[in-house]
């Protein structure tokens, strides 16, 4: 029909057409792949039209499939237009003065319900694929956050030895001087935090999320990962980031006063920088992280000088 | 006596006259027409509701709600940016509320249906007369509750209910304990009973009182639409009932439905309001397809294409409506079992709308096309309708409503279908029926200048928020990232264009009434078949004192 094949492994399958497709759609992925630097980030940019760059193979499926729906509806919608447009200038009172009585057709009711049927079938083949990749993680989870919302800042623990919690709330404009975080294209007005969620690059994270007053939903769009936080439940979701970076989402569930004021920031690092901010953050938050972002700067001076 | 008995006898001049005629009115016309005027104030008011949000976003940082809150409750400094913060929340669920129950609802189920359901089933009123009186004035008072609720207390230094039309708790009840809340509840509860009382009235109308030989099969298709509707409120707005009663007990007297500390579970609240407010969507659509079907007929001077496919699509679609309303829950921790049927269920629907566009295009197909006034407010519900239908399409694939859930993406979606589409197919249905009403036509020209400046205006409103969506933009926020701000201006611009437009809409009104040019019977030509044609403009107080026979 009119997928390639249908693999019994669903998120390689995913993955497969992803790279098929790429080739199809070349902007989209040329995106992608220009931006595989070191100095990976994803955050809104003026006027884009679409998916922010993907940093997981999740989001990669998710950018894959949108582009894909698009081969469908656009045509479709197109098809219509051409369709309205064609009636009203052939068959307009002046040069169609007498209509047909025509009111049955069955062959081409048969085919307007069939068709849909058929591009429907196109699309939830892929559909249920990516669905199911989104709840089948690759592999055991190396590190383990709760995530949770409050009104109008996160909490996150940290699940690991000796466990770690800090507070993470909107980076005010007054702190962004003590805070090494100057920069408004990096740390953007409104994504930018004070404390970042910080996890090694190329590891699967498991994210626990709830609610802690009324309900707020954790999102990272460069992940792909939505998932709502309900006083009262835990929900499980998971990330494998594969870039290094700095991460933006916003609370995506209305939670009152301050909803818009509520980013969520994930800084993606190498292994080695990961623990070593771990070690340091149990005991000194606020130096780990200017201890990492000095550690990222420099790894980013070099990655653009030997370029 | 014998005056009185001559009197009697001259019964289609028999009318209340002054303020009695609508206030105690028991006549379906005029109690259509109330709910038109009640529509119409009401579409302005939640209209300039969403002319302050734009106004807001259209640059980053807080424009307007600090100065509005200051001056509207009295405050200045932090204080009144922090209410302005909510005072824009409590906009938002206002709009909401206000173009679903007291815009759409009244105009396309209460105006259109109450107007021409009787008259186009050759029944000479509704069913019962006296509940229909009840069911309008339910609405002032509901409108009023609804707007009160704006200046009472809600969350500590809030003013208004700000959490959504879908009123989710705990936001809902811990997160707001001030008044607003339980007004706004009240004030649904009032408007549902309204429309149940309304949807029981329609029903019986049109299963008892259709005239000799019109079968259900030869019912006009708005009359099968607003069938289909009656029973989709019937069924639906108790389950809303049954919920925010919970959400009032849950505030007040101390039960713990949705309360997580007490054994609750706020995502039961979610269940049974989308159990709710999905076949919501459909009512506020459905008649809409039945006034298109209507139009597209009568200016290709055809009739509908596949009648009885047209009608059992509308069945299709009510019916699946009720069984696809967690999709709206994808990211609220559903099971993948649970998801997977969303998604398929949900996709079904595409099939039964197809099969209406498709059948519309149909209609067209062959015929003799004059694209007269309602004739391209048709065309252009039909494109604009396509546009929202396939933004559905994609939103109903659970793995990709990750990425778009909450964001501006789902809001240029139901704007698409419900701003674009509901009330394109109610300015149709006025510029269709607006001469049989009231007897005079009105000016094809500003009509159309009418037509052509909403339809630039609403699309530079919503299309570019499929952009801010797609980047990321979640919806119900005051303040956005300054990535955001270019397609923003854009929406704003194009919202401040849509207003203008209502403008002129309103200049038509006036100008129609003013210069009081005779419609005549039948304005449309052979196309328009419907019995309401065979009346007078505007038809006798009482009509079809001899019922017709439909061959």
């Amino acid at each position: 029909m009119c997928m390639p094949h249908a693999d019994a492994r669903p998120s390689q399958g995913i993955r497969e057409m992803t790279i098929a497709m790429k080739k199809v759609t070349g902007a989209a992925a040329a995106m992608v792949l220009l931006s595989g630097a070191a100095a990976f980030a994803a955050q809104p940019t003026p006027w884009q039209t679409d998916f922010q760059p993907a940093a997981s193979p999740i989001m990669e499926s998710i950018e894959w499939f949108e582009n894909y729906t698009l081969w469908f509806i656009i045509p479709v919608t197109l098809l219509v237009l051409a369709l309205l447009a064609y009636c009203i200038v052939r068959f307009r009172a002046d040069a169609h003065p007498t209509p047909s009585r025509t009111s049955h057709n069955t062959l081409i009711e048969i085919i307007w319900t069939v068709g849909p049927v058929v591009i429907l079938l196109c699309l939830a083949i892929p559909s249920f694929q990516l669905l199911t990749a989104q709840y089948t993680p690759p592999e055991e989870p190396a590190l383990t956050v709760k995530a949770i919302g409050n009104q109008w800042n996160w909490d996150y623990e940290y699940q690991v030895e000796t466990p770690l919690t800090f507070n993470s709330a909107l980076l005010t404009d007054d702190a962004r001087a003590a805070a090494g975080k100057e920069d408004r294209g990096a740390y953007p007005r409104l994504l930018a935090v004070d404390n970042e969620v910080v996890v090694p690059v190329n590891a699967t994270v498991r994210m626990l999320v709830t609610g802690g007053d009324v309900i707020h939903s954790f999102a990272m769009p460069a992940f792909g990962v939505k998932v709502d936080a309900v006083p009262g439940r835990i929900n499980e979701t998971w990330f494998k980031a594969t870039k290094e970076g700095l991460y933006y989402g916003q609370c995506s569930e209305l939670c009152g006063k301050d909803h818009a004021y509520m980013p969520i920031a994930i800084r993606v690092v190498a292994l080695d920088q990961y623990q070593t901010w771990l070690a340091a953050a149990a005991t000194d938050l606020g130096g780990a992280n200017r201890a990492l972002m000095a550690s990222v700067d420099a790894q980013n001076k070099i990655a653009s000088a030997g370029e | 006596m014998a005056g009185a008995a001559t009197h009697h006898d001259a019964h289609s001049d028999h009318r209340p006259t002054g303020w009695t005629r609508w206030v105690y009115s028991t006549n379906h016309k005029d109690i259509g027409t109330l709910y038109l005027i009640f529509a119409i104030t009401a579409g302005i008011i939640g209209g300039a509701l969403s002319m302050m949000m734009r106004w807001e976003l259209q640059e980053p940082g807080i424009q307007i709600f600090h100065g509005l809150a200051g001056m509207v409750y009295g405050i200045d400094g932090d204080a009144a940016i922090d209410a302005g913060k909510s005072m824009y929340n409590a906009f938002t669920t206002a709009h909401g509320l206000v173009m679903i129950f007291f815009m759409v609802m009244p105009a396309l189920i209460g105006g259109f249906a109450n107007w021409m359901v009787p008259i186009m089933i050759g029944a000479p009123d509704m069913a019962f007369p006296r509940m229909n009186n009840i069911s309008f004035w339910l609405l002032p008072p509901a409108f009023l509750l609804l707007l009160l609720s704006l200046f009472m207390p809600s969350a500590p230094g809030a003013h208004g209910v700000g959490g959504g039309w879908t009123m989710y708790p705990p936001m809902s009840t811990s997160g707001q304990p001030g008044p607003a809340m339980d007004m706004a509840i009240l004030s649904l509860h009032i408007a549902g009973a309204s429309s149940i009382l309304g949807a029981i009235n329609f029903i019986t109308t049109i299963f008892n009182m259709r005239a000799p030989g019109m079968t259900i099969h030869k019912m006009p298709l708005f009359a099968w639409s607003v069938l289909i509707t009656a029973f989709l409120l019937l069924l639906s707005l108790p389950v809303l009932a049954g919920g925010i009663t919970m959400l009032l007990t849950d505030r007040n007297f101390g039960t713990a439905f949705f309360a997580p500390e007490s054994g609750g579970d706020p995502i039961l609240f979610q269940h049974l309001f989308w159990f709710f407010g999905h076949p919501e969507v459909y009512i506020l659509i459905l008649p809409g397809f039945g006034i298109i079907s209507h139009i597209v007929s009568t200016f290709s001077r055809k009739p509908v294409f596949g009648y009885l496919g047209m009608a059992y699509a509308m069945v299709a679609i009510g019916v699946v409506g009720f069984v696809v309303w967690a999709h709206h829950m994808y990211t609220t921790g559903l099971s993948l079992d649970t998801q997977r049927y969303f998604v398929f269920a949900t996709m079904v629907i595409a099939v039964p709308t197809g099969v209406k566009i498709f059948s519309w295009i149909a209609t067209m197909w062959g015929g003799s096309i004059s694209m007269r006034t309602p004739m391209l407010w048709a065309i252009g519900f039909i494109f604009l309708f396509t546009v929202g239908g396939v933004t559905g399409v994609q939103l109903a694939n659970a793995g990709l409503d990750r990425s778009l859930h909450d964001t501006y993406y789902v809001v240029a979606h139901f704007h698409y279908v419900l701003s674009l589409g509901a009330v394109f197919a109610i300015f149709a249905g006025w510029y269709y029926w607006f001469p049989k009403m009231f007897g005079y036509t009105y000016s094809s020209a500003i009509a159309r200048v009418h037509f052509w400046i909403m339809f630039i205006g609403v699309n530079l409103v919503f299309f570019p928020q499929h952009f801010l969506g797609l980047a990321g933009m979640p919806r119900r926020y005051i303040d956005y990232p300054d990535a955001f701000a270019g397609w923003n201006m854009v929406s704003s611009y194009g919202a401040y264009l849509s207003g203008f437009s209502v403008l002129i809409f309103l200049y038509g009104v006036f100008e129609a009434f003013s210069k009081k040019r005779i419609a005549g019977n039948n304005p449309w030509g052979e196309g328009a078949t419907t019995l309401e044609w065979q009346l007078s403009s505007p038809p006798p107080f009482h009509q079809w004192e001899q019922l017709p026979r439909i061959k």
